[in-house]
């Protein structure tokens, strides 16, 4: 037998080899196990305030931490946040007050994500030019400090570590570690065969996981650059992504218009959070502080609130008159933001 | 590509894909009935300190004015 032969036969092998283990281990689902927790309340969100000033569609958005809150306003303390839009700017806005603090002109305005460093002194942006640049906030006038130019293709999703390192993941497939001192990758994840649209950091980074065009979501080591583990059941592409609270589960969204949960122990899909009615694609989420609730953009226009134990819808976010294309909860759990092709950012509690 | 090339790059391909599933093969996996319970104490331990779950006195939001924003 050909090396060729004998390597397909033994990946099949150890395909079975996974899905049985797997099998072994799924004696019920979440849904069924969570059959006796009571339901979440219905949730009615209000909306809080309507951020304007962009001029176009808003792609990204993305809270500042707990380690930049500012205390100009007259409540004690307020939120900071980014976003960007493809009318070439990123905006830092303060939430509370709707004001605009900060605009970022960009190079080129054809941008897919942006970043707010946990420190808050450095912003990120990225997109169709391949690159990531990096821009520093606290000098006299803004800066850019790096552009970190090696993907061959677009960044869909870039998020800091710390003021020295930045992960992305592209449209060219794979997904890195930069050193922000040198400007230079430290490490690439290739696995993935279709574009790496999203991914989110586990509480501890010493992992993360990404979603691709591929209907698959993997987990990685940011240490070693392996790969650890690959979750199916998708079918089609994953946009978005993000840790569980406890760090041991992962909540996907994807153009199959359904949410998945993933538990990373049991290395298996757990729940599915779907409805007949709803046939639009999934292309953002965030989870409240708790992780019981799942605020999901979708291409409809509206976000739905969905129970993460019992996979029920508990309320939906609508106003926007596009897309929504981003949402994001804050550190402090205080609100939940979405942002929309129809270039308005909206805070709701 | 030579076709000799091509083909011990498709050799390559497929070992790489053998190293990665002996790799997610050999994970230690615990039953999902452990993995939800473990869950949803998580949740129940953390709800009370859930805004958007338990909802936010009026006093207590930040956000509590309807104010529209200033446009600079």
């Amino acid at each position: 037998m050909g090396e060729m032969e004998q390597m397909k036969k033994e990946a099949e092998a150890l395909k079975t080899q996974i899905e049985a283990a797997r099998k072994a281990v799924g004696d019920t689902d979440m849904a069924s196990a969570a059959s006796g927790v009571a339901p979440a309340p219905r949730v009615q969100l209000k909306t809080r305030r309507t951020l304007k000033g962009h001029l176009a569609k808003i792609y990204a958005m993305h809270w500042s931490t707990d380690n930049n809150l500012s205390s100009l306003s007259s409540i004690g303390v307020f939120r900071l946040m980014v976003s960007a839009s493809q009318d070439g700017k990123l905006l830092i806005w303060d939430s509370h007050s709707g004001n605009k603090v900060n605009a970022v002109p960009l190079k080129s305005s054809w941008v897919m994500t942006c970043a707010y460093a946990p420190s808050g002194n450095l912003v990120a942006s990225g997109g169709l030019d391949n690159m990531c640049t990096v821009y520093n906030l606290k000098t006299p006038v803004i800066k850019t400090v790096k552009e970190l130019d090696a993907h061959t293709g677009y960044l869909s999703c870039a998020r800091f570590l710390s003021d020295t390192e930045i992960l992305t993941s592209s449209g060219d497939t794979t997904c890195a570690l930069w050193d922000l001192e040198t400007g230079k990758q430290k490490t690439v994840f290739l696995n993935h065969v279709g574009d790496c649209m999203c991914l989110s950091l586990s509480p501890d980074m010493n992992t993360f996981v990404s979603g691709a065009c591929d209907s698959l979501a993997k987990l990685w080591d940011i240490r070693d650059g392996q790969c650890k583990q690959t979750f199916q059941g998708h079918t089609s592409d994953i946009n978005a992504i993000s840790f569980y609270p406890s760090a041991n589960a992962i909540i996907t969204g994807s153009d199959d218009c359904t949410c998945k949960m993933y538990d990373l122990r049991a290395d298996q899909e757990v729940i599915s959070y779907q409805d007949a009615a709803l046939n639009s694609g999934v292309t953002s989420l965030a989870l409240s502080m708790s992780g019981r609730l799942i605020f999901a953009g979708y291409d409809d226009f509206n976000c739905n609130i969905w129970d993460s134990l019992k996979g029920e819808k508990v309320g939906v976010l609508s106003g926007h008159d596009n897309r929504v294309s981003c949402t994001g909860v804050p550190e402090d759990g205080m609100c939940v933001c979405t942002g929309s092709w129809d270039s308005f950012l909206k805070i709701w509690n | 590509m030579s076709s000799k090339m091509q083909s011990s790059n498709n050799i390559a391909q497929a070992r790489r894909t053998v190293q990665q599933l002996r790799i997610e093969a050999n994970i230690e996996r615990i039953k999902v009935s452990k993995a939800s319970a473990d869950l949803m104490h998580y949740c129940s331990e953390h709800a009370k300190y859930d805004p958007l779950l338990m909802g936010i006195p009026t006093s207590e939001n930040p956000f509590k004015d309807k104010k529209p924003c200033t446009i600079l």
